[in-house]
C-alpha cells in the first residue's frame, strides 16, 4: 500500500499554483478534501506519494510558494 | 444592422467565449475553493487558469496579485476607498470618468484632497501640469490610459515614471484599453490596474479586476468588502492572503471562464493587429466626420494618439436626435450624451450637451465606417 504526505494550504490559489508546478516536475498528485484530523484553513489539500517528499519540498521552496505545512498520512 | 457602441460593451462576442460560459457550467459547476470535489476543483482550475493568462496579459509577475472584481469600477472603488484616508492628497485628470470622479468626491467629503490635472481642449494631458501638482505629500495618483469619451490616449508611463521620483504609486483605469493596446505594466511602470473584461478583451460583462503589482504593500489597502473566501475557515477576521484578502463571496465562475477564453482569442490575434485595424478606422472616421461642415469632431484627431472611439456633434441638432436618427434610418448603433464622464466633456468642450459617440472594433469593417461617414453626413444634411 502506498504511503501518502499532504500538503496544506491557505488559499486555493495557492493550490492550485501547486498542483501545477508540481505536475510539470512530474510528480504524481492528487488533489482532495482536506482532512479533518490535519485541521486545515483551505479546503483542498494536495496529495502526493511520501517517497516525493523531498522532492516536493525542493521545488515549493524554488518556487516561493506559500502553504501551510506538509503532513505525512498515516 | 452595424454596431459602433463598443465603447459601453462590445458585440458580438467571439464564439468560443460564450462556449467557455456554456461549458462552464456544464463541466465545473462547482464552487471553486468551497468544497473539495470535483465540480469545484474543476472551478478552482479554471479560475487559475485565467489568473495566470490575466497575469500574462499584462505582464504581472505574480499571478496570485490578480483580483477578480466585477469590472473596472469595483476595481477602482477598491484601491480609492481602502487606501485613502482623511488629509491625504490625491492626483487625477480632468479626462476621468466617473468611475474615478464619484469615489473621489465621495472621498472628498470625509476629508481627502482632490488635485486635478487640466488636460487641454484635445483632451491631452501636458506632463507639466502633474509636474506643478507634484510633491511627497501626495498619497496616489490615479489617471485614466484612454478615454471613454474621446478615445485619447493619456502618457501614463511618462506620469508613473514622474510619481515614483516622489514614491508615489499610480493606478490605471484601463477600461477603455486593455485588448485595444499594449500595456505592461512592468515597462510602463504602473502599480495598481484596474480592468474590465466586457469592452475591448471582448469577454462577458460583470468580468474584470484589479492588478497589484509587487512593490504594493497590501496591508495599505483595506478590503471593500469581506466574507466568506473558502480559506482559514476556523476565523472570524478575514483572510490577509492574496487573492482571499479581496475576493469575498462566490466568483463569477462561468464570466471568468468567458474572460479567459476571451483573451486566448485576443492572444491568437495579437494587440498589433488589432491595433492595427483599429487605427486605419480612426483615421478614415476622423478623416470622413471632418469633410463633413455641420459636423465638429472632438479630442485628439491623430489616431496614433487615441483607441477607437470618436466623438461628434452636428450644428443645430441634439445628439439624441442624431442618434436616435442613426438607429432608426440607417442601423447604426452609437450612445449619445455624457458617457457617465462629465469632467471629460468638460474639458473637451461639449458640456452638458454631450456627443454622439462612435465606437468600432475588431469586427467592424471598412465597409461599416464608409456607411457611417454616409449616414451621418445624410442626417447632417436634413
Amino acid at each position: 500500500m502506498n504511503e501518502y504526505s499532504v500538503i496544506l494550504f491557505h488559499t486555493t490559489s495557492s493550490v492550485m499554483q501547486t498542483e501545477k508546478v508540481l505536475k510539470q516536475e512530474g510528480i504524481a498528485v492528487k488533489l482532495i478534501p482536506t482532512p479533518r484530523e490535519l485541521s486545515s484553513d483551505c479546503g483542498i489539500s494536495i496529495r502526493f506519494n511520501k517517497s516525493d517528499r523531498e522532492k516536493v519540498e525542493k521545488i515549493i521552496e524554488v518556487n516561493s510558494i506559500e502553504f501551510d505545512s506538509i503532513n505525512d498520512l498515516n | 444592422m452595424i454596431y459602433m457602441d463598443n465603447a459601453a460593451t462590445s458585440w458580438p462576442k467571439p464564439d468560443m467565449v460564450i462556449e467557455a460560459m456554456k461549458n462552464y457550467y456544464y463541466q465545473a459547476g462547482g464552487n471553486p475553493g468551497r468544497s473539495g470535489h470535483r465540480l469545484s476543483v474543476n472551478g478552482a482550475r479554471m479560475m487559475y487558469e485565467c489568473r495566470e493568462k490575466v497575469a500574462a496579459f499584462f505582464n504581472l509577475k505574480d499571478s496570485l496579485r490578480v483580483i477578480f472584481t466585477s469590472g473596472s469600477t469595483q476595481a477602482i472603488n477598491l484601491v480609492l476607498r481602502g487606501m485613502l484616508k482623511p488629509g491625504d492628497h490625491v492626483i487625477t485628470t480632468s479626462m476621468e470618468h466617473n468611475a474615478v470622479m464619484r469615489p473621489l468626491r465621495r472621498l472628498e467629503k470625509a476629508g481627502i484632497n482632490i488635485h486635478i490635472a487640466e488636460c487641454n481642449r484635445e483632451g491631452e494631458l501636458d506632463i507639466s501640469t502633474i509636474k506643478k501638482l507634484i510633491d511627497p505629500s501626495v498619497r496616489l495618483v490615479v489617471i485614466n490610459h484612454a478615454s471613454n469619451v474621446s478615445g485619447t490616449i493619456l502618457p501614463v508611463e511618462e506620469v508613473a515614471s514622474i510619481s515614483h521620483m516622489f514614491g508615489i504609486p499610480v493606478l490605471v483605469d484601463a477600461s477603455q484599453s486593455a485588448g485595444s493596446i499594449e500595456i505592461d505594466m512592468e515597462k510602463m511602470g504602473i502599480d495598481l490596474l484596474a480592468f474590465t473584461g466586457h469592452k475591448e478583451l471582448l469577454g462577458p460583462t460583470g468580468t474584470g479586476g484589479l492588478l497589484i503589482n509587487n512593490n504594493i504593500d497590501v496591508s495599505q489597502i483595506e478590503p471593500l468588502v469581506c466574507g466568506g473566501t473558502g480559506s482559514r475557515s476556523e476565523y472570524e477576521q478575514q483572510p490577509e492572503d492574496l487573492p482571499d484578502r479581496y475576493e469575498s463571496g462566490t466568483a463569477n465562475t462561468a464570466g471568468i471562464a468567458g474572460l479567459s477564453a476571451s483573451l486566448d482569442w485576443i492572444n491568437v490575434r495579437g494587440i498589433p493587429a488589432v491595433r492595427e485595424h483599429a487605427e486605419k478606422m480612426t483615421i478614415k472616421l476622423i478623416e470622413g466626420l471632418s469633410d463633413i461642415k455641420e459636423v465638429k469632431v472632438y479630442g485628439v484627431k491623430n489616431a496614433e494618439q487615441s483607441v477607437p472611439i470618436v466623438s461628434f456633434t452636428i450644428k443645430d441638432k441634439t445628439v439624441s436626435e442624431v442618434g436616435f436618427k442613426l438607429d432608426e434610418e440607417f442601423g447604426i448603433l452609437t450612445r449619445v450624451g455624457l458617457h457617465c464622464a462629465p469632467a471629460a466633456h468638460k474639458t473637451l468642450g461639449s458640456f452638458p450637451e454631450g456627443t454622439v459617440r462612435l465606437s468600432p472594433n475588431i469586427f467592424n469593417t471598412m465597409e461599416d465606417i464608409e456607411s457611417t461617414i454616409e449616414a451621418v453626413r445624410e442626417v447632417a444634411l436634413s
